[in-house]
């Protein structure tokens, strides 16, 4: 999923202080799951705003509205009838959906209400760690099912560096080194050997370097 | 071993000559005689001089114009590269740049992590990594094409080094990882500093076991202590450094001021041990921020004068 992190309170007033009517708008989906961005979120959110606002002597309405998801036109649509009521939007979707709101109501302020954070997996309740960057071509395969794109701090793709420290990396012992992982799984699975086969330079095209990606399916497409 | 390029190291490894090489970091400045300065230091005690590229991740005068003052002052400097701060693009052209001032020597490097300095905010590149740098010079030099397949005017002629860690975790590979760097195209290795003798002796056996010695010259990695607080930072604060309690008891056990000596001392006694170890070609003192002692370490181990090479 998707893992965002709530934004500071006094972030968010700073944005929003100049308006009289707020939408705060959450989403069912990933940034449920990571309790940034649901329904509870948003109900925690605007209380925390409207005694804030109150304790200001300032008359603020805001409201309060989850949608199933904020990624999909037919779900935005359907607070198409009641935007009109205020004067911004707080969104707490992630980044994708911040933005994907912001362009379907043009004249409409959005905010983001929670920062965006990565691609990763719930750990523990209250804990979520990344797993995947997203460059488009998966490697995997050969890295015993543990990406070190994601997860080695420089993205080594023939690791580890000699910085590798007790099964950690050199930039904390909180974070485990990912090609001990990788060792680690390809002793597990007796693949060793495989070890030795050096990953070729990585075609970065796919990732981020290539410019806005996009996935176009025309054997699904209407 | 036959040479493939003019570097004067590759021309003294190949003669079998027990190589030196030392290290100069360049200043936090665009005064370059700092570095001519070290350099002067050491010049006749050494065959090549290493410089380091932003180390530690601190930012520096570059590394290959520095190398480019070593090399007016016909000196054989080895130029160091990291993987942090360049993409392929950026690569290629600073090893054209080099070339173009007939840097024969490079060390392939994947760089400290950029949170370690001052750049902590930064954003790291890391492309490629140290092999698939080590891949890309000999790409250049061997085939003479650029990575995008088209030809180089004048390809680069680099005698091509990495670094190894014997002590960094874990250590069943770091082995097979000296392979893969051999397979990705090393020539030379430099090792990280030697403090556990021991384990670097049982690291250079399963080196031999596998017959990797007879594949790439091997310069053993020495910083002399400067005091009993060095030793124990690098102990305890710098990743992949192994200095066994004996040898921090040691610094710590005679008094301050006599510290820096016993540090030579280790350094020397270290040197003088390694090179009975079958399969070590030579020594890289990286003797931080006190270069002058370089020719009392060379002079002392029998390493002075250093070999005359065409």
């Amino acid at each position: 999923m998707i893992v965002a992190d709530k934004k500071p309170i006094e972030e968010i007033i700073k944005e929003i202080e100049s308006y009289n009517r707020v939408l705060i708008l959450g989403c069912n989906e990933c940034v449920t799951v990571c309790e940034a961005g649901g329904k509870k979120e948003v109900g925690i959110l605007a209380s925390a705003l409207r005694m804030y606002f109150l304790n200001q002597g300032k008359d603020v309405k805001i409201d309060e509205v989850t949608l199933e998801r904020q990624c999909d036109h037919e779900y935005l649509e359907e607070i198409r009838d009641r935007v009109d009521k205020y004067d911004a939007v707080l969104s707490l979707a992630c980044g994708v959906g911040v933005q994907f709101m912001a362009e379907k109501y043009q004249t409409l302020p959005v905010y983001p209400g929670v920062n965006t954070c990565f691609l990763g997996v719930t750990e523990k309740r209250g804990l979520w760690t990344e797993r995947c960057q997203a460059c488009g071509k998966c490697i995997l395969a050969k890295t015993a099912g543990i990406c070190p794109v994601s997860r080695c701090a420089k993205r080594i793709l023939n690791g580890p560096c000699g910085g590798s420290t007790n099964g950690k990396c050199e930039i904390s012992k909180e974070v485990d080194c990912a090609w001990q992982l990788i060792i680690d799984r390809l002793k597990a699975l007796g693949k060793m050997d495989d070890y030795e086969n050096i990953i070729p330079l990585k075609d970065w095209s796919t990732d981020r370097a290539g410019g806005p990606r996009k996935v176009a399916r025309e054997d699904v497409q209407l | 071993m036959n040479c493939k390029t003019p570097s004067k190291l590759e021309k003294i490894l190949a003669a079998g000559h027990i190589a030196v090489t030392s290290e100069c970091g360049p200043p936090r400045g665009s005064n370059i005689e700092h570095v001519a300065h070290k350099a002067n230091l050491i010049k006749e005690h050494v065959d090549a001089i290493n410089i380091t590229d932003n180390q530690t991740s601190v930012t520096r005068l570059c590394s290959l114009a520095a190398c480019i003052k070593l090399k007016l002052m016909g000196l054989e400097p080895v130029l160091q590269m990291v993987t942090r701060d360049r993409n392929r693009l950026a690569i290629q052209s600073d090893i054209l740049g080099a070339a173009a001032f007939d840097i024969f020597n490079m060390l392939c490097l994947s760089g400290d992590h950029q949170s370690f300095g001052d750049c902590a905010q930064g954003q790291n590149v890391h492309d490629l990594d140290s092999m698939q740098l080590l891949q890309t010079v000999r790409h250049m030099r061997d085939e003479g094409k650029f990575l995008g397949g088209a030809d180089i005017d004048r390809p680069p002629k680099m005698f091509v080094g990495a670094a190894e860690n014997p002590f960094a975790d874990p250590f069943e590979i770091r082995v097979p990882r000296l392979a893969k760097k051999v397979a990705a195209g090393a020539e030379f290795i430099q090792t990280q500093c030697i403090y556990n003798l021991d384990k670097f002796e049982l690291w250079m056996k399963m080196v031999r076991d596998r017959g990797l010695h007879e594949k790439v010259y091997i310069l053993a990695g020495l910083t002399p202590l400067k005091s009993a607080g060095m030793a124990k930072y690098m102990k305890n604060r710098v990743p992949g450094m192994d200095v066994p309690d004996d040898v921090v008891k040691r610094m710590a056990a005679v008094p301050k001021e006599k510290q820096p000596e016993e540090g030579i001392k280790i350094c020397i006694e270290s040197i003088q041990r390694l090179k009975e170890v079958e399969g070590v070609r030579g020594f890289h003192i990286m003797a931080i921020e006190w270069e002058e002692k370089v020719p009392e370490i060379v002079e002392k181990t029998g390493l002075y004068p250093r070999p005359k090479v065409d």
